[in-house]
């Protein structure tokens, strides 16, 4: 981080202007030669570079971009860069930066318009679209120069994410997924990342005052974001339970499962790909596996369970062979429930 | 006469490997179990047959394999044998013999045992490179060379060195397995393997002895370790999912656990 010290008021930061912390700030050369005698030593892969904002947002961008592009052209450094771009930073830095950076976010923070504009009075959604447009385009641009030329150099080729935070608003995790799953619909949105909330002060009463970040939140919307990348689920699909948020005690994959025992079981040997996917137990290693392997024999438990199958969660949901073992049907989902919760606890 | 409930014993090298495949169609023999030679045992046991490695074998069986299965499955192959445990050198040598006995292409049939070991032994020698090189600690010696200290624990050295070559571009480094004891040097342009003295004192003490460290080193030692206590958040700290990420045997090489 270049410097803790921000001239913005963001409640949910440290690093806002009302909090009384100590502040520093780094010169781009310091940031320079510390990360070339770490990234040496191996202690670091590559850079997170980020920074409060200081004086207005081009002149802390064009800092970042400085650092970037020493790091780059002066001492050839090959890791990885990741450029937290400024809310509202001009097209022209957001492209230069976009030569030196692998990736390139810009934060959402706040899932709903209406919300980041209460809490964080300096901000509102376009000063993040914008940037996060100007990056599409570039990155967008740069394949087609390089499908038609030789030498042309990388923009951003790792593509760009975004975070959001939970629980400093009331957001609902259906907001947030729908939101993550427009925001995948870009075509160079790589990841979405959930940052559960941590208490950064006591006075804010638009806060919610939290004793413990909202981890177990936070660890379910990463495995519906999962779904939703890997496993084709779409974020209707997801919370499209009686609750617009998602169960805390069961994963998503297994909660989808159980609301809706019209689909299962399903039958390993025969099944499309897609619903193979979707018991519970079988991760997408596993899906395409079976898919090879029943090419060649019809599967069996055993082979199932070499395969990688989790086959204590699996069975309620599948058949394979002649034994159908335990159906959904016939076990009721309340009790499946019951067993897989007592069986995992929290552990999904 | 030897049955099927054979041994081969061979010498440990992928070729040895090999070699057994070509011994064991020559001589039609199944062998139940393949044991790396052991230094001192008989020659002469009686149901014990030794490969003798050679490389004309080897590079037949080798070449109807190219002819039989994608590229991805015979580098699956070489990187399993790395795991170095009879049990692998089974599965491997079972996983050719059903490739080479079938007249079908076979090789993503996992119903296979042999085959879903033999990929299982890959991705744990890939998993320990890929430790090897986020855990890897360089430390810088006076005239510049930087050097690190592994003791991984499958043979991932040769998998690993042209990552450190690429980060290091123009300076030079040593990187050093002290469990195989042997190493690559690398010196601004070319990498050569290299060897200690056994009682080579950098080697013996885990890492640079002060009076052959640079100057700055310490000081960068110092700012990792307050850096790496001031970015754990400390709500979210999870000892469990600590010694996940960073398995404890690497602790000792660790700056920042130190
Ligand atoms: S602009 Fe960024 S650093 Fe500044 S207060 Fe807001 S979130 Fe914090």
């Amino acid at each position: 981080m270049l410097t803790n010290y921000c001239k913005y008021d963001c409640a949910y930061c440290i690093n806002r202007r009302s909090n009384d912390i100590p502040r520093a700030t780094l010169s781009v050369s310091e940031v320079v030669s510390v990360t070339m005698e770490f990234y040496r030593r191996n202690y670091i892969e590559g850079l997170f570079l980020s920074s409060g904002v200081v004086r207005d947002p081009d002149y802390t961008m064009e800092r970042m971009v400085r650092i970037a592009k020493d790091l780059r052209e002066k001492y050839k450094f090959n890791g990885y860069i990741h450029l937290k771009s400024i809310p509202g930073a001009s097209r022209e830095l957001v492209n230069a930066a976009g030569r030196y950076a692998d990736r390139m976010s810009v934060n959402v923070e706040i899932p709903s318009e209406a919300k980041l504009k209460y809490l964080a009075p300096e901000k509102d959604h376009a000063s993040v679209y914008r940037p996060m447009g100007f990056i599409k385009q570039g990155v967008l641009e740069n394949r087609e120069d390089r499908k038609r030329m030789v030498h042309v150099p990388r923009f951003v080729p790792a593509g760009q994410s975004t975070q959001m935070i939970v629980g400093a608003s009331d957001d609902t995790d259906r907001t947030i997924l729908t939101l993550s799953s427009a925001l995948y619909s870009m075509p160079t949105m790589r990841r979405v990342y959930y940052s559960g909330y941590v208490a950064v002060n006591s006075y804010d009463s638009r806060l919610p005052a939290l004793k413990q970040p909202p981890l177990v939140r936070e660890h379910r919307l990463y495995q519906a974001d999962w779904l939703m990348r890997f496993y084709k689920f779409r974020a209707d699909e997801i919370t499209d339970g009686g609750s617009p948020n998602l169960d805390l005690d069961i994963d998503p994959k297994m909660a989808w499962a159980l609301r809706h025992p019209e689909q299962f079981p399903v039958d390993v040997n025969k099944a499309p790909y897609e619903m193979i996917l979707r018991v519970p137990g079988i991760g997408v290693r596993s899906a395409m596996l079976i898919l090879n392997a029943r090419k060649f024999r019809k599967l069996n438990e055993e082979h199932l369970r070499k395969i990688g199958v989790v086959v204590k969660r699996a069975k309620y949901f599948l058949t394979c062979g002649e034994l159908s073992i335990h159906n959904l049907r016939e076990a009721r989902p309340d009790v499946v429930r019951r067993q897989l919760t007592f069986d995992f606890g929290n552990d999904g | 006469m030897m049955d099927n409930s054979a041994t081969f014993k061979f010498d440990g090298s992928i070729e040895g490997l090999l070699s057994a495949v070509f011994d064991s169609y020559y001589l039609k023999i199944y062998p139940q179990v393949l044991t790396r030679e052991v230094a001192g045992s008989s020659l002469f046991d009686d149901d014990i047959y030794t490969v003798i490695t050679d490389p004309m074998k080897a590079g037949r069986v080798w070449r109807a394999l190219e002819r039989r299965v994608s590229k991805r499955v015979l580098e699956v192959m070489v990187t399993s044998f790395l795991v170095e445990t009879t049990d692998g050198n089974v599965a491997l040598f079972r996983y050719i013999r059903s490739i080479l006995d079938s007249r079908e292409n076979v090789e993503s049939d996992f119903s296979n045992h042999d085959a879903v070991n033999v990929l299982g032994n890959c991705r744990r020698v890939r998993g320990e490179a890929h430790r090897l090189l986020q855990f890897a600690r360089f430390q810088k010696a006076a005239d510049g060379t930087y050097f690190a200290l592994m003791e991984p624990r499958y043979d991932v050295l040769p998998m690993c060195v042209e990552h450190f070559v690429d980060r290091f571009s123009d300076s030079s480094f040593v990187i050093y397995d002290r469990k195989r004891n042997y190493g690559f040097h690398y010196d601004g342009s070319d990498v050569r393997k290299m060897k200690f003295m056994h009682d080579n004192e950098h080697v013996l003490g885990g890492g640079l002895s002060d009076s052959c460290m640079d100057s700055d080193e310490r000081f960068y030692q110092q700012l990792w370790r307050t850096y790496f206590q001031a970015i754990a958040i400390k709500e979210r700290i999870n000892p469990r999912k600590q010694r996940q990420d960073m398995p404890c045997r690497f602790w000792p090489f660790l700056t920042e656990m130190q």
